[in-house]
C-alpha cells in the first residue's frame, strides 16, 4: 500500500493533466484532465473506441501519452516506463501465464523481490483466500473457469500491494450471471483492500453499481465526471443522458423562466441547463421511469394529456409509447409498473394524462440527435 | 494553491519523452547485436557480390562490361531460357500433382491419410542430389527401366524436370495442405445446398478459394527449382542452367566475376518471386481473418478409391526413388554384380573427404541447430515484443526477411568475396567450421524466423505488460513463460535447421575446406568423379540421420504434449 499522504496540493492521489494521445494523425485523447483520490473506485465509461483503454494505458505507462502529465502520489510519472510505476493491472484476457500454476502466477511478482519463500506462500494463500479460491492453487489457468481466472488475475495484480489497481474490462469476457456476481465481489474486495482503483468498462450497469465516481468519455474527451447518482439523474450533456439509461429526447421550445413548451403544453423544468431565448427550439429530456400517471389529473403540475399508442410488456414493467394530443403529436415512452397497469385502465388508443415532474426534466439548448438504443 | 516548481504545469505542445528503462536498453542492445550479425552475414556479403559483378579480374570498375559479355555469349545467356523452361515445366507438373494429392488428403475419405502424408514428406530428408542419382539407376544408360524414356535422353531437361519434381513436391504439398485446411467449408456446403454439381462447386468455390495457396505454391516451387543446383548438376548433361553455370564459372573456370554476374542474374527471378509471394501471403492473411470452418468430407466409394489410387501412385514413385538410392548404395557393382554389401560405405577409401565429411556435417548441423535456434528465436522475440525503437525493429524485420530471397549459390559466392577479401578483419573465419555455421544459419534464417514469429504472435501480448507492472524484468518472463510456451515451435525450428544443414549443398559448396568437407558436398564430388554408388551411400547416410532427427523430434514433441497437456488444453 502507499504509505503517507500524497503531497499534492488538491489531495488527489492520481492527477492527469492536459493529456493528449495521438496515433499518427488520429487524436485518441484530447486534452484530458482528471483527478482521482486515494481509495476511490473510478470507472471509465464510454462507447467502444472512445479512448478508455488508451487513457488507462497512458496512466500505466504502457502507451505513453503524446502531451500532458500524469502524477501519482505527488510524483510526476509522465515519462516513466511501466516497470518504474506503482500499479497492478488486470486485462480483459487476464494474461495469466498458462504454464504456471495458480500459486506461481499469484507469486510471480513476489518471487522477484527476494521475499523469503514462507512469506510468499503465506501471502499467496492469503490472496487466494481473499478472492475466494482457497483450494485452487495447484491448478493451471486452463483448468479454471473464466470467472476463476479473472479472480486469479486480480490476486496476482494485488500481490505486490500496488498503489493503483487498473482493470480493463475485467468482466466483459464472462457470461451475464457470473458478471453480476463478480461485480459485487470486486467491489467488496476493493473496499477491503482500500486500493485506489480504475476500471474501464462500456457497460453502464457495471459502472453504476460499482463506481464511487464515473468518468463518462466520448470521442477522446471527458463528457462528465460524477457519482453514479449524478450521472444518472443529472446528466450534463445529451451524450451522457443518452448513453446512460434510457431517455426520451423531445423537441420543444423555450418558454421563459426556465419553463419549456412541449407541443403547446407549458412545463416547469428545474433541471434546465440552458437559458435559450423564448421560442427557440430546445431538447427536453426525461427518463421513461420518471413519468407519472397515478393520480394525475389535468390540474396536476406539468400534466400532459396524451394518447396511448402501444403497450410493450418487458417482464417487470410495461413500456408504453404515447404521443401528445397537440398538433405535433410528439411521441415519448413511459415505463409503468405491472401493478399500476393492473389498477389503471390502459389500452391502445386510449386517452391518458401523465405528468413530467419538473425536477426530472433536463433541458438542452440545441436540438439533439441521438441513437435510439434498446436497453 | 501555488504549484511547486517541480510540479509546474506542462507546456502545451511539449511532447512527452518516454524514459528508456535499463531493460529497454538491454532489449535494444541484443536486437542491434543480432541485426549486426545479419548485416555481416547477408548485407555486406551481398554488397561484395554485387560490386564484384561490375569489376574486372584486377578489381577495376568496368561498369556493365561483364553483363554485356554474359548476354552476348550464347552459351551463357541460353541458360536463362533453359532455367525458365525446366522451372515452368516442373512448376506445372508439381502443382497439379500436389494439388490432387492434397485434395485427396483433405477432401476425401480415403484411408491411411497420415501414412501418405508422411511418405510425401520423405524428399525433404534428402539432398536434391539423391533423387537425381536414383533416377540415373532407373533411366540412365544402365538403368533398369531406361527403355521407358522411348529413346529420349535422361541427361538434360527431362531428367532435370523429373528430379526437381520429386525434390519440390513436399514443399508444394505443405502449402497446398495449409491452403485447403483454411478454405471455408461453409461455402462448399452452401454451394452444394444450392444444388450445384460437384464439378461446378469445384470450379466456382474450391479453386477460387485456393488461389492464394496455388500462387504461393507456384512461387515457392519456382524459386526452389530455379536456384537448385543438385539435380541439374547430376542430370544436366550438356543442358546448362543458371545454377550450374555459377558453379562451373567459379569452380571450373575460376572466373569469379562471371560467377558473380550469373548469380546476380539468378537473383532477379528469385527476388521477384519472393516479393510476389509476400504480397500474395498478405492477401491470404486478410482473407483469413474470418474464422473458417474446416471441411468434413463425406464417404463416396468410387471417388475415395480414385484418390487412394492416385496417392498410392505418387507415394510409390517417391518410395521407389528412396528405395533405389537405398539399394544402389548396397549393390556391389551395378549392373554386373548385384550382390549386396557395405563396400560403398567405406568412404575413407574414396575421394570426398571420407567419413570425416559425415561427422563434419553432423557437427555443422548441430551447431546450426543450437546457435541458429537461440539467435533466431531471441531475434523474433525482440522484434515482436520490444517497445518503442521503431526504426531498429523495422530494420531488423527487413534483415530477417532478406535471406529467403537469396539463392544459396549466390550466398556462398558472396561469402567468398566478402570473407576472403584481404582487408576483411573477419578473414580468419574463412575455411573454418564457424563460417559454415554462419552461412547455414543465415541461409535458413527467414523460414525459422517466421515460424518463431507465428508462435510468438499466438501468445497474449500483455504478458510483457503484466510482468512490467509486477516489476519482473522481461528476461525472466522470457525464460519462465515465453520459452516454455513456445517449446514446440523451438523444436520445429531446430529440427528444420538441422535437417537443412545436413542436406544443403548450394551455399556451402563454395565454403568448405579440406578440413571441413561435408557429407552433402561429398555426394556431389563422388558423383562428379563417377563414384555414383558411394555417392548414393553418402546420400543415404544423410537421409538416415535426418530421419532419425525427425523421429527424435516427433517423440520429443509428443512427450512434451503429454506432459504439458494440463495447461495447453484450452
Ligand atoms: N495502437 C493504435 N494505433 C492507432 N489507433 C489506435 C491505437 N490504439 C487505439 N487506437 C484508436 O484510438 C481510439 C481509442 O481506442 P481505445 O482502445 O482507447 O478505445 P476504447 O474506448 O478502449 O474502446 P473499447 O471499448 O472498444 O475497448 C480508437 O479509435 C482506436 O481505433
Ligand atoms: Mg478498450
Amino acid at each position: 500500500m502507499c504509505e503517507g499522504k500524497p503531497m499534492a496540493d488538491s489531495g488527489a492521489y492520481l492527477k492527469v493533466e492536459n493529456l493528449t494521445k495521438k496515433f499518427g494523425d488520429f487524436t485518441a485523447l484530447k486534452d484530458i484532465s482528471l483527478e482521482i483520490f486515494e481509495g476511490e473506485f473510478v470507472c471509465f465509461l464510454g462507447p467502444s473506441g472512445c479512448g478508455k483503454t488508451t487513457l488507462l494505458r497512458a496512466i500505466a505507462g504502457l502507451d505513453i501519452q503524446t502531451h500532458g502529465r500524469v502524477e501519482q502520489a505527488g510524483l510526476d510519472i509522465s515519462g516513466l516506463p511501466p516497470s518504474e510505476r506503482n500499479f497492478g493491472i488486470v486485462f480483459q484476457s487476464y494474461a495469466l501465464f498458462p504454464n504456471l500454476t495458480v500459486n506461481r502466477n499469484v507469486a510471480y511478482g513476489l518471487e522477484n523481490r527476494k521475499t523469503p519463500k514462507p512469506k510468499i506462500d503465506a501471502k499467496v494463500t492469503e490472496l487466494l483466500q481473499l478472492v475466494g479460491l482457497p483450494e485452487q492453487g495447484q491448478k493451471y489457468p486452463a483448468q479454471l473457469s473464466g470467472g476463476q481466472q479473472q479472480r486469479v488475475a486480480l490476486a496476482r495484480a494485488l500481490a505486490t500491494s500496488p498503489g493503483l489497481l487498473l482493470l480493463d474490462e475485467p468482466l466483459s469476457a464472462l457470461d451475464a450471471k457470473v458478471r453480476a456476481r463478480l461485480r459485487h465481489e470486486i467491489k467488496d474486495l476493493q473496499l477491503k483492500v482500500g486500493v485506489t482503483t480504475i476500471m474501464v468498462t462500456h457497460d453502464q450497469e457495471e459502472a453504476l453499481t460499482m463506481a464511487d465516481r464515473i468518468v463518462v468519455m466520448n470521442e477522446g474527451i471527458i463528457e462528465q465526471v460524477g457519482t453514479p447518482e449524478d450521472i444518472y439523474s443529472r446528466p450534463e450533456s445529451p451524450f451522457v443522458a443518452d448513453f446512460v439509461g434510457t431517455m426520451n429526447f423531445l423537441t420543444g421550445t423555450a418558454a421563459g423562466n426556465g419553463n419549456v413548451k412541449l407541443d403547446g403544453v407549458e412545463l416547469a423544468a428545474i433541471g434546465a441547463t440552458d437559458s435559450a431565448a423564448d421560442g427557440n427550439p430546445i431538447t427536453i429530456c426525461i427518463r421513461p421511469e420518471d413519468i407519472v400517471t397515478r393520480g394525475v389529473t389535468k390540474d396536476t403540475d406539468n400534466a400532459v394529456p396524451a394518447v396511448v399508442e402501444t403497450l410493450e410488456f418487458l417482464g417487470s414493467f410495461y413500456r408504453v409509447t404515447l404521443h401528445t394530443q397537440g398538433p405535433e403529436r410528439t411521441e415519448f415512452r413511459a415505463d409503468f409498473s405491472i401493478n399500476l397497469m393492473r389498477d389503471l385502465d390502459f389500452f391502445e388508443g386510449g386517452n391518458v394524462v401523465v405528468s413530467l415532474p419538473a425536477d426530472h426534466i433536463r433541458v438542452y439548448g440545441e436540438a439533439v440527435t441521438h441513437s435510439d438504443e434498446a436497453v | 494553491m501555488i504549484e511547486t516548481a517541480a510540479l509546474s504545469p506542462p507546456l502545451p505542445g511539449h511532447v512527452v519523452k518516454e524514459k528508456v528503462s535499463r531493460e529497454d536498453w538491454i532489449m535494444r542492445g541484443v536486437l542491434l547485436a543480432i541485426a549486426l550479425f545479419l548485416t555481416v552475414s547477408i548485407l555486406l556479403p551481398l554488397y561484395s557480390l554485387m560490386s564484384k559483378g561490375f569489376e574486372d579480374k584486377d578489381g577495376n570498375f568496368t561498369g556493365l562490361a561483364n553483363f554485356t559479355e554474359f548476354f552476348s555469349t550464347p552459351a551463357l545467356s541460353y541458360s536463362i531460357l533453359n532455367s525458365l523452361t525446366i522451372t515452368l515445366w516442373t512448376s506445372a507438373i508439381v502443382l497439379i500433382l500436389a494439388f490432387t494429392f492434397a485434395y485427396g488428403l483433405t477432401r476425401s475419405c480415403m484411408p491411411l491419410k497420415s501414412l501418405f502424408k508422411g511418405i510425401a514428406l520423405v524428399p525433404i530428408l534428402m539432398p536434391s542430389l539423391l533423387p537425381a542419382i536414383a533416377l540415373v539407376y532407373f533411366f540412365g544408360k544402365q538403368g533398369i527401366i531406361s527403355s521407358w524414356l522411348l529413346g529420349y535422353e535422361l541427361y538434360g531437361p527431362i531428367g532435370i524436370v523429373m528430379g526437381e519434381c520429386i525434390y519440390v513436391f513436399p514443399h508444394a504439398l505443405t502449402i497446398m495442405l495449409i491452403a485447403m485446411a483454411m478454405s471455408d467449408a461453409r461455402l462448399l456446403e452452401a454451394s452444394e445446398a444450392l444444388g450445384a454439381s460437384k464439378i461446378k462447386t469445384f470450379f466456382t468455390v474450391t479453386l477460387p478459394g485456393m488461389r492464394y495457396g496455388l500462387v504461393s505454391a507456384f512461387f515457392v516451387t519456382f524459386t526452389l527449382v530455379i536456384t537448385d543446383f543438385g539435380v541439374p548438376k547430376v542430370l544436366g548433361g550438356k543442358y546448362n542452367v543458371l545454377a550450374t553455370d555459377v558453379y562451373k564459372q567459379v569452380v571450373g573456370r575460376q572466373d569469379f566475376e562471371m560467377g558473380a554476374v550469373v548469380s546476380m542474374v539468378l537473383l532477379v527471378p528469385a527476388v521477384l518471386a519472393f516479393f510476389a509471394d509476400r504480397i500474395v501471403q498478405r492477401k491470404q492473411v486478410a482473407m483469413l481473418s474470418t474464422r473458417a470452418v474446416p471441411y468434413v468430407p463425406k464417404p463416396s466409394k468410387g471417388y475415395d478409391m480414385a484418390m487412394l489410387g492416385f496417392c498410392c501412385l505418387v507415394g510409390f514413385i517417391i518410395l521407389s526413388v528412396l528405395g533405389m538410392a537405398f539399394f544402389a548404395s548396397f549393390i556391389k557393382f551395378w549392373p554386373y554384380n548385384m550382390t549386396l554389401g557395405l563396400d560403398h560405405y567405406q568412404f575413407d577409401l574414396m575421394d570426398g573427404g571420407g567419413w570425416a565429411s559425415y561427422f563434419n556435417s553432423i557437427e555443422l548441423a548441430s551447431w546450426t541447430a543450437v546457435v541458429g535456434t537461440i539467435m533466431i528465436f531471441i531475434g523474433a522475440y525482440l522484434v515482436e515484443k520490444s517497445k518503442g525503437f521503431k526504426t531498429g525493429r523495422n530494420l531488423m524485420q527487413f534483415l530477417c526477411i532478406i535471406p529467403m530471397a537469396v539463392p544459396g549459390l549466390a550466398l556462398g559466392l558472396a561469402y567468398i568475396f566478402f570473407f576472403n577479401h584481404p582487408d576483411n578483419p573477419l578473414g580468419f573465419l574463412y575455411h573454418t567450421m564457424p563460417i559454415l555455421v554462419i552461412c547455414t544459419v543465415t541461409h535458413f534464417y527467414t523460414v525459422s524466423h517466421l515460424t518463431a514469429v507465428t508462435a510468438l504472435k499466438q501468445m497474449d501480448p500483455e504478458f510483457e505488460s503484466v510482468s512490467a507492472s509486477l516489476k519482473v524484468p522481461f528476461y525472466k518472463t522470457f525464460r519462465r513463460v515465453t520459452v516454455p510456451v513456445c517449446v514446440p515451435a523451438i523444436l520445429d525450428i531446430s529440427m528444420y535447421l538441422f535437417v537443412n544443414a545436413m542436406t544443403t549443398v548450394s551455399a556451402v559448396v563454395f565454403l568448405y575446406s579440406p578440413d571441413t568437407t561435408l557429407a552433402s558436398v561429398a555426394v556431389l564430388n563422388m558423383d562428379d568423379a563417377g563414384d555414383t554408388a558411394p555417392a548414393a551411400a553418402m546420400g543415404m547416410m544423410i537421409v538416415f540421420t535426418a530421419a532419425a532427427v525427425r523421429l527424435i523430434h516427433s517423440v520429443l514433441t509428443r512427450g512434451l504434449a503429454r506432459r504439458t497437456q494440463a495447461w495447453r488444453n484450452r
